[in-house]
This record gives C-alpha cells, structure tokens and sequence, in this order.
C-alpha cells in the first residue's frame, strides 16, 4: 500500500517525463510490430514534421505571431544539408549544425526588423521570404539542380552505421523528434516558457513583470527556425532527394493548419495535428484530392469556434467548466 | 530563502537582491524612495501631465487621486516605463527610471496592477502567480530548454513562495484553475498576488477596488493594510475616497494634468483647491 502511493506520488511529480518514456518506449516497439515500410515512411514523414511543427508551435502559440515561411527554413536546411554533402562532399553532420547555424542567422535577420512592428508584419515578411527561397530553389540550376531537384544525398551515419532505410531512419527522426519534444516541454515549464505563455496574452502585463516581450519574440522565432532547418537536414538524407515542391508557401500554410489543428502552445497537441494532417490524406483518395479544399476548411472552422486551437480549445473549455462547477459547489457549500 | 531566490535572478542590481534578505523590512535610509520632479507628457498637444513633481516614501502608502482625466494613469504608465514621459525625472533608489522600458523598471523592484484587469486568463491562478516572480526565474533560453536540476530546484522554490502569496490572498484553493475562470473579485485579488509576490520595492496600485461591492472593497482595504504593516511601499490610484482615506499616509492630488495639493489625508480633505477640483467652484454652485 505504501509502495503504492510512493508510486503515485513518483508518477504526478514526473508525469511529463514518464510520458516522453512512455512514448519513447511504444515508438521503439513500433517498426516490430508495423511491417509495412509504407506506413512507417509516413510514421517518419510525421517524425520530421513534428521536429517542424514543435518549433513553430512555440512561436505561435507563445509568442501569438504567424509565422507563413517555415517551409522555407526548411527548405533552406534540406537544400543547404544536400548542396553541402552531395556537391561538395562534405561531412553530413557537421554540414547539418553549420546549416542549423546559418538558417537561425537567416532567422534573425528576417525576425529582428518584422518582430519590432506590432501587427501582422512578420507574416507577411516570412511568406516574402518563403517565396524568395521557392523561387531561388526553381531557378538557381547551377547551384540546386533546379525544378528537377538534387539527388544523390548520402545517408545520416553513426559510428559506420547508416540509416538508410525506412526503419533505421525511424529511430533516427523520432530520437530528434522526441528529444524536440523534450526541450519544448522542458521550455513551457520553466520561468522562460511562463513569459512566453504571458505575453502571447498580453504583451503590456508580461513586460510589467519583466519579461523582455521583443527579445522572446525574436529568440523563439530563431529557435523554430533551427528546428526547422535540422528537421529539413534530416529529411534531405532520409530521401537522398530534394525538389522545390515541398517547400512552397503552401507547404507553410499546411505547417500552420497542424499547429492550428494541435493548438495553439499545446505541446502534446502538436503529435495530434501533424499526425492528423500528415495521414488524412494518405488515408483517404477523396482526401488527396481535395486537400486545398479541405485544408481551407478546417482553417476556417477551426479558428471560427475555437480561436485557440482544436485541442487547446477543447481543453480550455473543459477547464473552465469544471473551475465554473468548482466554484459553485464551493458557493453552494458556503452558505 | 529570498537570498536562494536572489541567485537564480542573475542580472538583476544588487541594490534590488538586498531588497530580498530577509532585512529588508527595515528602512535602509531616510531618502524618498520615489521622487518625481517635473514629470511632463504630451499627447498629440494635450498635456497629459505638466511638471508633475512629488516624493513617495518608502514603507507608506502614497494615494494619487484626482477626477477622471486627471493624469494618474498616465503618471502610473511613465513610472512604469509603459509610455515615455516628455520631460522630467523619475528617480527610484537613486537611479532615474523615465524612458527605461517596462521590463527594466520591472528588474529593479517595481510591481504593478492595472486599471482594466490584464491577468493571463488562460493559466492557472498559480501560473499567474508564477508569473509575477519572472525576474528571479532566470532569463537564459538555454537552460529553460535544458531543465539543469539548477533550475529544477528553482522552480519548486518559486513555487512555494507563489503558493504563500496565494495563501496570503486568500486564494490557496483555487490555485489550480484557469484564471479566466474565476469570479471578477477573485481576479483582482489575483492580480495583487501576482504584483506582490515578488517583495517588490514598491507596487503602484491602479484602481485595485474598481467595479468591487462595498464587502469585497473592504477586503482589497484590508489587504493594502497588511501589505503596509509587512513594510511594503505603495502608490495608491483610487477613486474610492473612503478607501485612500483609511489607508493613506499621504496623499496628493491631481487636476487636468497638474499636481494641485499634497499633504496627509487630512490636509487634503480640507483644502479648497481640491474640493473645487471635485466639486466645481463654489461660486458656481453657490
């Protein structure tokens, strides 16, 4: 019985951290029991987008601006990571942190002007900059092969091992994606993360308790786009391939719907979303054909009835009606 | 325990850390810990406030009225660093505080609430709380993303003293919900959680009984009592006269943008400048 509740009380205080285990542990047993190496590329295309969506969930959901081109810093990671190793043979992990390394530069340059403008200046100045990257990708032949698109990425290598296959670069993603996970938990639950969560609602109040609302801005604004560029690393050595059309402005906006469908600033929310989106239609014909079409619809009713997100709105709302019953049995018994 | 807290806020001035020792209650000097001396702003041409000039001391409660339009709120905004004034000085503990941004004045011991509540309602009333102890909670992104048992250690430690400022403010119990949640006298009492949490140096209070019932009025009343016997510091901005009356040590008033008297509660009952100023002129109501 003791043990019991010393087990309780060990479980409520590491909730979050017996979760991540816990995940850890399911994702590991998964390519046993899913021998479909179809499925399992989906399983990794989720993977890479979670790394993606984390980040860009941290600046919306926090931060309370849109961001409309991280497919870019995508791009640019996936583009820099197979220019640097398939052209000029360099070594891919060092390739992938001097890019990680560039695209935060890039960042900055990009978020420190546009996040000094209060209003929906960096969404327009990131989808600005989405285009420019597209275009560059299309038309820059020498140098990214052009609509046509490099190969001949090699394969992420640990100790002589490679991981070039569908299974082995599961371990690979989803140890970047659950390490991701990590760090932006570990983020929301510190004294940092609380600022952000703060002036996402109210930049005056947050800034009157000392939280540096500019400087957080532009600090999770490059922090997703390092995730970004890593995930976009990872995704030019998983498929040894890259072609402009998967880092289109449309490509943002599909990044935007799952952070929407996850919920704004909703950690957890954002495994749903991605995997959501990243499945309906691969699961569906009807799906794949009216993707746009759907996308839009989902955009629209979601942020219609529930502006904060599909789960961080039902869960809001759920919230506030156990506090409303809380509070009126408290009432109730007072008098 | 403050002095714990007090190494977690790296940067902050160390004029502020002595301010969390546990001695802090005592006076360190006889100066005024707030004095502002010609205080200008202007708004498109309209002076909002003119060569407002006035000292707070510290371990008082210092009440700023005035009739709507007065100035007080723009005065609470440039003291804050919400708005920057046009001219004069704000000097705090010796350092000149106009034109710093907000969340400079925040570092060096200033707490806040608001006239139009603006608690986050979305977090938990602690989470709120939590939030008012920013400046010890360590400002490095690295480390937050990295969780060092450093700031493990940290976190529990902030949240007990979030958790006794709940106590205090009578609101333990309801630590756990969302503070959107919660009836409007409850928010404000959050909100004063929230800015005293901190020890700060001194609060400015903006309308902390506005849109209360006369019961709750004498809660908030109470309260800035107790905050005044722990030797907290306080601007009171209040249109409750029977509240700045029985919490003031001084008062001053102000009109259309100037300061019209100053003095202890009940100087500036009597004064005629400042009955005019509410009233109207005599000769007209005569």
């Amino acid at each position: 019985m003791k043990r019991l509740l010393a087990t309780r009380a060990y479980l409520s205080r590491h909730r979050t951290g017996v979760t991540v285990w816990l995940l850890a542990l399911v994702l590991t047993l998964t390519p046993m029991v899913m021998r479909n190496p179809y499925q399992l590329g989906i399983l990794n295309l989720i993977g890479l987008y979670v790394i993606v969506v984390l980040g860009l969930n941290l600046f919306t959901g926090y931060a309370g601006q849109i961001s409309l081109g991280h497919a870019g810093f995508f791009g640019l990671g996936a583009y820099a990571s197979a220019i640097l190793t398939a052209t000029y043979n360099f070594p891919a992990w060092p390739a992938l942190a001097l890019t990680a390394a560039a695209v935060a530069l890039v960042a900055l340059i990009i978020g420190v002007p546009a996040l000094r403008l209060s209003g929906h200046y960096l969404a327009m100045a990131t989808l600005g900059f989405n285009y420019v990257v597209h275009s560059i990708f299309v038309q820059w032949d020498a140098l990214t092969g052009g609509p046509a698109g490099l190969s001949g990425v090699p394969p992420l290598t640990v100790w002589g091992l490679a991981f070039d296959n569908d299974v082995k670069f599961h371990y690979l993603v989803w140890t970047f994606a659950l390490v991701a996970l990590t760090l932006c938990l570990n983020l929301v639950r510190s004294g940092v993360g609380r600022g952000l969560a703060a002036l996402a609602q109210d930049e005056m109040a947050a800034s009157c308790l000392g939280v540096d609302v500019q400087r957080d801005k532009i600090r999770v604004f490059v922090l997703s786009a390092i995730f970004a560029s890593v995930a976009g690393s990872l995704y030019a050595h998983y498929f040894s391939y890259v072609n402009p059309d998967g880092f289109s402005i449309f490509k943002s906006l599909d990044l935007v719907i799952m952070v929407v469908v996850g919920g704004m600033g909703s950690i957890w929310g954002t495994l749903f979303g991605v995997a959501l989106i990243t499945v309906l239609p691969h699961a569906l014909d009807f799906f794949e054909t009216y993707t746009d079409i759907i996308h839009g619809v989902i955009l629209v009713l979601i942020l219609l009835f529930l502006p904060q997100g599909f789960i961080t709105g039902l869960v809001d709302a759920l919230k506030v009606r156990l506090a409303r019953r809380r509070l009126a049995a408290a009432a109730r018994g007072e008098r | 325990m403050r002095d714990e807290l007090g190494k977690g806020a790296r940067g902050l001035s160390p004029a502020r850390r002595r301010c969390h020792s546990v001695f802090a209650m005592k006076p360190l000097n006889q100066k005024p810990l707030l004095q502002i001396s010609g205080l200008t702003k202007h708004f498109g041409g309209l002076p909002a406030l003119s060569q407002v000039s006035f000292r707070a001391a510290r371990g008082q409660v210092t009440a700023l009225i005035g009739p709507n339009g007065a100035g007080k709120t723009t005065l609470i905004n440039c003291l804050t660093g919400v708005i920057k004034p046009d001219r004069g000085e704000i000097r705090f503990n010796g350092a000149n505080l106009a034109g710093l941004p907000a969340h400079r004045v925040a570092r060096l011991g200033i707490s806040r609430t608001f006239q139009n509540l603006r608690i986050f309602p979305r977090l938990s009333v602690l989470d709120n709380v939590l939030c008012g102890l920013t400046v010890f909670a360590g400002t490095s992104l690295l480390e937050a993303l990295l969780r060092p048992p450093g700031l493990r250690n940290r976190e529990r430690r902030l949240r007990l003293t979030a958790m006794e400022a709940l106590d205090t403010f009578g609101l333990a119990d309801k630590a756990a919900l969302p503070a959107g949640a919660l009836p409007y006298g409850d928010k404000k009492r959050v909100e004063m959680a929230r800015a005293f949490v901190s020890q700060p140096v001194l609060t400015l209070l903006d309308e902390p009984v506005a849109g209360l019932n006369p019961e709750e009025t004498a809660q908030i009343g109470a309260l800035i009592r107790q905050m005044r016997l722990y030797g907290k510091s306080m601007v009171l901005v209040e249109h409750d006269m029977e509240l700045v009356m029985g919490v003031s040590d001084h008062v001053v008033v102000l009109d259309g943008g100037s300061r019209i008297a100053a003095g202890s509660p009940e100087e500036v009952r009597t004064n005629p400048l400042v009955l005019e100023a509410y009233l109207g002129r005599m000769s007209l109501t005569a």
